[in-house]
């Protein structure tokens, strides 16, 4: 059961902290599961962050003020709480005593990926996951893809908030029209996969389908939430993946995510995304079936797909084939060395303002993963060929030894080696922390060893 | 000779591997095996807008079809740079107008992959892998082609990744280095020998860290040494190690033309620019889109003076995944499309010209009603840079390179003889 329990704690978990291996021990499956069972509760590091609607209001109050030397402060201000609020979540996943549950709100929200890039949502990114995600990882898919596409942070960063419908009132009216970005991403990234079957003339009817899902703004009640415009809905019947939708005003959209929610090439898209991040980059096809198969009999119960995978013999090989992203590397160093310590470079001087305020964001920074930075609607890859570049390798080493010299003095690398891996470690790895010159670079040497950079 | 660096990197190079060593050498004998010739791929990311980056200003459906988006004629205010009479460039490329004049120029218009659907991400891959696939291959049609040149390299990487991973189009049998800034401390010889030891049983890291290593000696001598391997005292200023992980599209382009003019860097080199998915509010002479031309343009400038002399010896391809709409959609954007422009700049370029087989703008012309229509295929603009500048033979490039059916015939007279 050794192997097994470290198996369960970095594999599924985000890392063992010192006695999660001990506690995972007599039953590792267990062990998960019961994390599977428990309530979606915001973890305590997050739950000071305000809500989307808040961060929304004074985003567009920021926006509004025309006095650069007025707007300056407000803009500063946005920023820091992004930075505030990605501290926390990383706080939060180093914390954390349900690891399977934290990864997968990790991995549900780069499914449903949002971005700084859009600095109208940049400070509002947290209280998106919040909200959409982490209500739902253990929960019905469907939710989840509905709380996800009404949200305003979404709406916005794919630009829906703005479409129109050519024919509508305000679309007659103000020779608006279509923005096809949300209807696209969502059937190829949300929900079908790019050969799930779906034509440019579907990714055009989603989106006629969809307009008038917008978001309040300051003139409206309730600004910075969700907003059904009528008037910005296209009127008249759709047909999406040979399905009739008539006119039925938001009813539409609804029910077109619950279709899609329910889709065949929906279960097989997700299905092998969830085999790809917790077994191999490119999965067992005996998984993805079983994953497919248990999404399609719970009728997309994300729980219950999580179970599945669990009881999976491919998923307890003794070979780790995953390599970690850098957010795995740092949450997972964190959580070995039992503290929230993440020391980066010390010329103390970067341009980097969200690393300067707190050196774990610095580290992701560093390593090339900043929360909520991904570089496409797609999310960040999940393949070991995108992560472990050459020069990737040779920062994430720089690193591991920035962190060995910053707490070596504080720690015996040979005890954190057993608590963090336990029988992962294999003994080449266990002699060399063991024969480092200092306990400084032992625990470099554990940290960059194949054993914690993989899981 | 002083370096700020990694004497103790360049040390451990020994250990892995005698051949990587001899790269630091300034060794003549390369030049039998490696031209002298410089390749810069530049991979706009997220489908940049070609009709408003070169726009077809004469074309007389031009300022109908682009409504708000149109960019107005040269003579008018804010309106595009002439090329030909019939195109002109976006304002915000206004820093590399005058290289058109010089020859040093080439826009191909209405070009696109074989690749005919809309996911970003499907296009990215083909674009990249060089098939007529996308996902069909797990390497690049740029590593393929380095192969290719073959020969002894003497354990140097030719090709460059800028960023910290690699590319798919760099990705392959060809050994790659790639350099990104980083304010970390580097790890020393001794402490690199031990981690690479226990990387024995693991190739995957293993090749990382080596190639990782073998790309921070070469940057080290590129980025702190001058070509007589004396520290310039500008160099000095400028080359410590950065303090940010995010240097600007000059700081970027200055450190990529370092490397590549080096004697013993990389021959070609591959970078990425965000920014082109302009969904909404795109603008023309000012906004989001003008904003990464802006930066397009500031590294292209840096390369031409950090490249130096070797300017001359050099391609600068930019190119994207696709085109966008040819109409605004209804949100100030432009939603993906299928043919778009790319750009030729550079000293070995025989530019100057626009190439390109119009298809007009008229809505029987557009393809599917909507886009720019392709009427060449980006392969061969890449296969005439390949063949021509690098010095690939055809057949090589059609069934190594750019394999896959149809793969059409190289387009000629790119380059300067």
């Amino acid at each position: 059961m050794t192997l097994q329990a470290a198996i369960a704690t970095n594999r599924f978990g985000l890392g063992a902290r010192p006695g999660d291996i001990a506690a995972a021990q007599s039953d590792p499956r267990g062990w998960l599961e019961a994390q599977l069972a428990q309530a979606p509760d915001l973890p305590p590091d997050l739950r000071g962050v305000e809500d989307s609607a808040t961060r929304l209001a004074a985003t567009y109050a920021a926006r509004k003020e025309k006095d650069e030397e007025a707007r300056k402060p407000l803009r500063e201000a946005l920023r820091a709480t992004y930075r505030d609020d990605a501290a926390r979540r990383t706080r939060a996943a180093i914390a954390t005593d349900t690891p399977l549950r934290e990864r997968l709100v990790h991995f549900w929200s780069n499914h449903f990926t949002v971005s700084t890039s859009r600095p109208i949502v940049a400070a509002a990114v947290v209280p998106y996951e919040n909200e959409a995600i982490r209500p739902h990882v253990t929960g019905r898919f469907a939710d989840m893809l509905l709380a996800a596409t009404r949200h305003p942070v979404m709406l916005a960063y794919l630009d829906n908030a703005v479409s129109v419908g050519p024919d509508s009132l305000a679309g007659i009216r103000r020779q608006r029209g279509l923005n096809e970005n949300l209807g696209r991403e969502l059937l190829e990234l949300h929900t079908l996969g790019v050969d799930g079957g779906y034509s440019q003339t579907d990714v055009r009817e989603l989106a006629r389908i969809l307009t008038g899902w917008s978001i309040a703004v300051e003139r409206d009640r309730d600004t910075g939430t969700f907003l059904f415009r009528p008037n910005l809905h296209e009127p008249g019947d759709k047909i999406l993946l040979g399905q009739r939708y008539s006119e039925d005003g938001m009813g539409e959209g609804l029910l077109a995510l619950q279709r899609l929610a329910r889709h065949p090439a929906t279960a097989r898209h997700l299905a092998t995304k969830l085999a790809r991040h917790f077994i191999a980059d490119n999965p067992p096809p005996a998984v993805v079936a079983a994953l497919e198969k248990s999404y399609r009999d719970s009728d997309g119960h994300l729980g219950e797909v999580t179970r599945t995978l669990l009881h999976q013999d491919a998923a307890w090989a003794s070979e780790a084939r995953k390599v970690k992203t850098p957010t795995e590397l740092v949450v997972s160093t964190g959580r070995a060395l039992g503290a929230d310590i993440h020391p980066a470079a010390d010329d103390g001087d970067t341009d980097m303002k969200a690393a300067r305020a707190e050196p774990a964001l610095r580290s992701l920074a560093l390593l090339g993963q900043l929360p909520f930075a991904a570089p496409s609607p797609a999310g960040w890859p999940d393949q070991a060929a995108d992560w472990v570049g050459p020069e990737a390798m040779v920062q994430r080493i720089d690193w591991a030894l920035t962190v060995g010299e910053k707490l070596g003095d504080r720690i015996d690398p040979r005890q954190i080696a057993e608590q963090a891996l336990g029988s992962f470690a294999g003994d080449a790895t266990r002699q060399a922390v063991a024969r480092a010159p200092s306990a400084a670079e032992g625990l470099a040497l554990l940290i960059s060893a194949p054993e914690f950079q993989r899981r | 000779m002083t370096s700020f660096l990694p004497l103790n990197r360049r040390g451990l190079l020994a250990g892995l591997g005698g051949a990587a060593a001899l790269s630091l050498l300034p060794q003549v004998s390369f030049a039998r095996t490696v031209g002298e010739q410089r390749f810069v791929l530049i991979v706009l990311r997220g489908g940049m807008d070609g009709l408003a980056a070169v726009a077809p200003y004469a074309d007389r459906d031009y300022a109908a079809l682009r409504g708000r988006l149109a960019l107005p004629d040269p003579n008018a205010q804010g309106g595009v740079l002439d090329l030909d009479g019939f195109f002109g460039l976006n304002p915000a490329l206004a820093d590399i107008h005058p290289w058109y004049k010089e020859g040093q120029l080439l826009v191909a218009h209405a070009v696109a992959t074989p690749y005919r659907d809309r996911s970003h991400f499907d296009a990215q891959d083909l674009l990249e892998n060089g098939t007529v696939t996308p996902h069909g291959v797990a390497s690049g049609w740029l590593n393929r082609a380095l192969a290719q040149l073959g020969g002894d390299t003497g354990g140097r990487r030719l090709g460059l990744a800028v960023g910290q991973g690699v590319p798919l189009v760099l990705r392959g049998a060809a050994p790659i280095a790639s350099w990104s800034p980083s304010p970390l401390k580097e790890a020393d010889g001794d402490f690199l020998d031990r981690v690479a030891a226990l990387y024995a049983n693991d190739p995957l890291l293993a090749n990382a860290l080596k190639a990782g290593l073998d790309s921070a000696s070469m940057a080290d001598h590129a980025l702190n040494t001058d070509a007589d391997g004396a520290m310039d005292g500008a160099m000095m200023a400028a080359a410590p190690k950065p303090k940010a992980v995010h240097l600007d599209p000059a700081e970027l382009g200055t450190a990529t033309g370092r490397l590549l003019a080096d004697a013993n860097g990389p021959r070609v080199a591959v970078m990425d620019l965000q920014g082109w998915d302009t969904h909404a509010q795109q603008g023309t002479t000012a906004g989001r889109l003008a904003g990464a031309l802006g930066n397009l343009s500031k590294v292209l400038v840096a390369l031409r003076a950090s490249l130096g002399p070797a300017w001359r010896q050099t391609v600068v391809a930019v190119v994207t995944e696709f085109g966008r709409t040819a109409r605004p959609n209804g949100t100030g954007g432009t939603d993906h499309g299928t043919a778009t422009a790319a750009l030729l700049a550079g000293g070995a370029v025989r530019g100057g010209r626009v190439l390109a087989t119009w298809p007009g703008l008229a809505d029987d012309r557009l393809y599917q009603g909507r886009d720019l229509a392709p009427t060449q295929d980006l392969r061969a603009v890449m296969k005439g840079i390949l063949r021509d500048h690098l010095g690939l033979d055809t057949g090589a490039l059609d069934k190594a390179v750019f394999p896959g059916g149809g793969t059409p015939a190289a387009v000629r007279d790119l380059i300067r003889t």
